[in-house]
């Protein structure tokens, strides 16, 4: 088949220097947004040559009255059951815009699909039937524009036709909706009467609306502005991925909001680590020179290896995020099962991630009845307010100082089923140290492993009490000291003592005593030395933490000698005493041990001498790069 | 930041999102101009090297150039390249018109390649703008364990997040340039100087708008010999992009019968 192409004429201006703005029809059921788009289509000049009269061929075979609505619904299953099932994207003009319309479904059945289709629109349009006037799903449309931060909301009220043009019903219509939406705080930009089957009030004021002065849908389509990036906001770098392809190690993720260049000091949230940008890296051509705003993609290197993982939040020193482990958030909720006090959830804000429990729920109300009853469960399709408590530390924003990360999404079983604003944060347990610079040692890491004939480690020792762990530590302690190491000892107990002397033995002590572990260990491995960890650390979550922490660094031994043997031994007494009811929360008798379930090395000491499992050990971190072979092989090769 | 900035950072952001969340992805090169964007895009993303393999479902019928094209710059960008070839047409659901017939080829080719690698994630350089179906799609689009679309229960996506959990043995679609427009491929393959097939280009008053098997593809009349005189040539246009695409017409719901079985 050959087509003819239109021979060219001089050039218009090109597409890339209009303002191009993304808007979405909503509205409920059968209020005519497909006939609108379909009529805009046309008004403007859009529609591909031959389309309408195809469309209309094929109305004739299927003995149908044409409708402009056909022009959208392209798929079978939409003709067959006459309504729009999903988002369609459709592009045309107006004089001084590129309109990316999103004809989004009324149908209640779909409002998963308006959602997508409306969440990604600088601007909507709510269209009204004359006749029917606001109903159910109009102000559920309107209430979810409000919370999707779709700001300007032309509305039109459609099928004047059927209200013989009537000024009265007009009006009527227009108060209602205008009230329900200053409710909401959304204030409508237009509200147009329009009949889009036969093109009244859509590009002209025809006579049979003449009584209505304000502007035609073209007119108010035209006046709309595109999202503007959100530069002049606090710098927000979500972090997408710790990139190692080569020997740079690129921080990437996209700019949310404000701006950063080569050599702004930065602090890493929740952590609050302090470091400075040492590149921006680009490709075919980087570094890259210059002030990188908000919607750019970009990577990063920083001054310092430091720890940060994907969902962290890069900032400037003095406007960080809050970091927090409980927020507030107003949401909608789309899931079949109603969302209720107490529900396990896993939430997602940006890139990170965490679980979390519902801990309060107000407000919840259908969006689309007039007088809304409050329920103590959230029901599919509808809104409310919760409180959530999350199990790992997040930084966030509430909406209202950033509407970027200031919003969540939650997810049940892999699947998105809601999601929200984040109305406020509690503050977190931590203070950000925006003034501490941590000093860089003197000496490089590779000065130190020539010496020591080792990298630095962190040798995690877990196992329940009277395992044999502080045995085996010490011994490969002695080991590695022997062969010219740098071993450093730091047993659970003993710090106890000291350094963690404020903690008890609930499970946030527990976990605090262990993220104090982690840490101290860590800059000892970072240093060069092998910090050897002997402690209970019961909980896979902590260890999984300090494996965080220590990242590549971290060998995980587990010290799997039997419960029973290890009662038996029972060096310290804890075992009688726990059985006497002496002594709290101690691991051993209960079953609160969480065995690791990918440990480097797994060791039963009552089936090896202290020897043989200090050999197994120094294997261990041989295979997995710790340990230098020694120098024999070079030896074999003069 | 102009328009094309944008585009790229959005499509940027989706491949570390595919990256970051999805074990074992490939990009599908059809050697195409949106698939040569793709990759282009990916090397941004990463920084110059794609870190997974480029998949070619090769139906044996590609024009000679885009085999040359192929071979050159598969060695040149230092693609994991994978060709994988598709079943004979006997093979293929008889009831089907011709050339949807021979396009459900590359369906059963996907198919197969899917059953050897275990990918869990497969992008695909398909476009809103391109076809009405295809403008239904999600970024993140789950697929069946037969390789299915459900367009009737796609799972809602908004504010960038994406679905990213497929089904134990079903894999997912993801669009890096679902959001771009034929006229935005041709520019920013201009601005990047990204190489394109030369069937693209006007030779004796006709070029190729699209790409597909040499069987089923057509060139359009078309005085168009630059990448300037294309962006020109689509500014005044009316005549839909895969015009030239035989399949798309020989019945109403060809198209989306194929989509729903799994065609891109």
């Amino acid at each position: 088949m050959n087509m003819i192409v239109t021979p060219t004429s001089p050039a218009t201006p090109n597409g890339t220097t209009r303002p191009q703005v993304r808007i979405v029809i909503v509205g409920h059921v059968d209020h005519g947004k497909s006939t609108l788009v379909g009529r805009l289509l046309h008004e403007t000049g859009s529609l591909p040559d031959g389309k309408l009269e195809m469309l209309k061929a094929v109305s004739a075979r299927r003995g149908m009255p044409f409708e402009w609505s056909f022009l959208l619904d392209a798929l079978q299953t939409e003709r067959d059951q006459g309504i729009t099932i999903d988002t369609t994207q459709i592009r045309f003009r107006t004089n001084s815009r590129d309109i990316v319309l999103i004809d989004a479904p009324g149908h209640a059945e779909f409002l998963r699909n308006m959602i997508t289709g409306a969440s990604q629109a600088d601007g909507a349009v709510l269209i009204i039937d004359a006749l029917e006037g606001v109903r159910d799903q109009t102000r559920r449309h309107g209430y979810l524009l409000h919370l999707l931060g779709v700001k300007q909301v032309a509305v039109v009220v459609n099928k004047m036709d059927r209200v013989d043009f009537s000024a009265d019903r007009f009006k009527a219509i227009s108060d209602e909706i205008s009230a329900h939406l200053n409710g909401l705080g959304v204030k409508p930009t237009a509200v147009i009467p329009i009949s889009a089957r036969d093109g009244d009030g859509v590009a002209e004021r025809t006579d049979r609306i003449g009584w209505y002065e304000g502007p035609t849908v073209v007119e108010a389509l035209d006046r709309l502005e595109p999202a503007r990036p959100l530069e002049a906001l606090a710098l927000r770098l979500p972090v997408q991925a710790i990139y190692k392809f080569d020997d740079r190690r690129i921080v990437a993720g996209r700019i949310e909001s404000g701006s950063l260049v080569a050599g702004d000091e930065i602090v890493i949230m929740p952590a609050g680590k302090i470091a400075k940008i040492k590149t921006v890296e680009s490709w075919p051509v980087t570094p890259v020179a210059g002030r990188q705003g908000a919607g750019r993609s970009v990577g990063i290197t920083l001054d310092r290896e430091l720890f940060i993982e994907r969902g962290d939040i890069i900032a400037h020193a003095g406007t960080a995020p809050r970091e927090t482990r409980r927020l507030r958030a107003r949401i909608f909720w789309l899931h079949d099962k109603p969302l209720a006090k107490g529900d396990q959830l896993l939430v997602r804000c940006g890139p990170k991630e965490s679980r979390a429990t519902v801990v309060a729920i107000e407000k919840a109300v259908d969006p689309g009845e007039l007088s809304s009853s409050e329920n103590k469960a959230i029901g599919r399709n509808h809104v409310g307010e919760i409180d959530i408590s999350l199990s790992n530390p997040i930084a966030t924003d509430p909406y209202t100082e950033n509407p970027r990360t200031g919003r969540l999404v939650i997810e049940v079983s892999g699947r998105i089923a809601g999601g929200g604003l984040v109305l406020s944060v509690d503050a977190g347990q931590r203070a950000v140290p925006v003034d501490i610079v941590p000093v860089e040692s003197a000496l490089r890491p590779d000065e130190r492993s020539a010496r020591y004939q080792h990298n630095g480690a962190v040798v995690w020792l877990t196992g329940l009490p009277a395992s044999g762990k502080s045995t085996l530590a010490k011994a490969l302690e002695r080991r590695l000291f022997t062969n010219g190491g740098s071993p450093i000892l730091l047993d659970g107990d003993t710090l106890r003592a000291g350094l963690n002397s404020d903690l008890g033995f609930t499970a946030t002590d527990r976990s605090e005593n262990i993220r104090r572990l982690a840490e101290v260990a860590t800059h000892l491995a970072r240093n060069g030395h092998i910090a050897i960890v002997a402690a209970v650390s019961p909980a896979r979550e902590d260890r999984a933490t300090a494996r965080r922490i220590a990242d590549t660094a971290f060998r995980e031994i587990h010290v799997a000698t039997p419960a029973g043997v290890c009662e038996e031994r029972d060096p310290k007494g804890h075992y009688k005493k726990a059985r006497a009811g002496a002594l709290a929360s101690f691991t051993g008798i209960g079953n609160d041990y969480e065995k690791p379930e990918a440990a480097e090395l797994v060791i039963d000491t009552s089936k090896r001498t202290v020897a043989e499992a200090a050999d197994e050990i120094e294997q261990m971190l041989k295979t997995t790069g710790v340990l230098f072979d020694e120098l024999v092989d070079l030896a074999a090769n003069i | 930041m102009d328009h094309l900035d944008q585009l790229e950072a959005q499509s940027i952001y989706i491949f570390r999102e595919a990256f970051a969340r999805l074990k074992k992805i490939a990009l599908l090169w059809s050697l195409g101009k949106d698939s040569n964007v793709m990759i282009w895009l990916a090397r941004k993303a990463f920084f110059g090297r794609m870190p997974f393999p480029a998949l070619h479902v090769d139906t044996g019928k590609k024009f000679a150039e885009m085999y040359r094209f192929r071979d050159h710059y598969g060695k040149e960008w230092d693609l994991d390249l994978r060709v994988e070839p598709c079943p004979p047409i006997d093979a293929v659901d008889p009831t089907l018109p011709p050339a949807a017939r021979s396009a459900a080829r590359k369906t059963e080719g996907l198919k197969m390649a899917l059953g050897k690698y275990g990918f869990d994630g497969l992008i695909a350089g398909i476009r809103r703008d391109e076809e009405a179906t295809r403008a239904k799609e999600r970024v993140f689009s789950p697929r069946g364990l037969e390789g299915n679309w459900d367009v009737r229960d796609q799972p809602p996506e908004f504010w960038d997040h994406f679905n990213a959990s497929p089904p134990q043995g079903a894999h997912l679609r993801i669009h890096p340039i679902l959001h771009w427009t034929e006229a935005d491929i041709w520019a920013y393959t201009k601005r990047e100087n990204i190489p394109i097939i030369p069937l693209y280009l006007s030779q004796n008053g006709k070029r190729y708008r699209s790409l597909g098997d040499q069987d089923i593809t057509n060139p359009v009349h078309s005085t168009a010999s630059s990448i300037d005189e294309i962006l020109i040539e689509l500014e005044q246009t009316k005549v839909p992009e895969r015009a030239g695409r035989a399949l798309d017409h020989e019945t109403e719901d060809a198209f989306e019968r194929l989509r729903v079985a799994g065609y891109l």
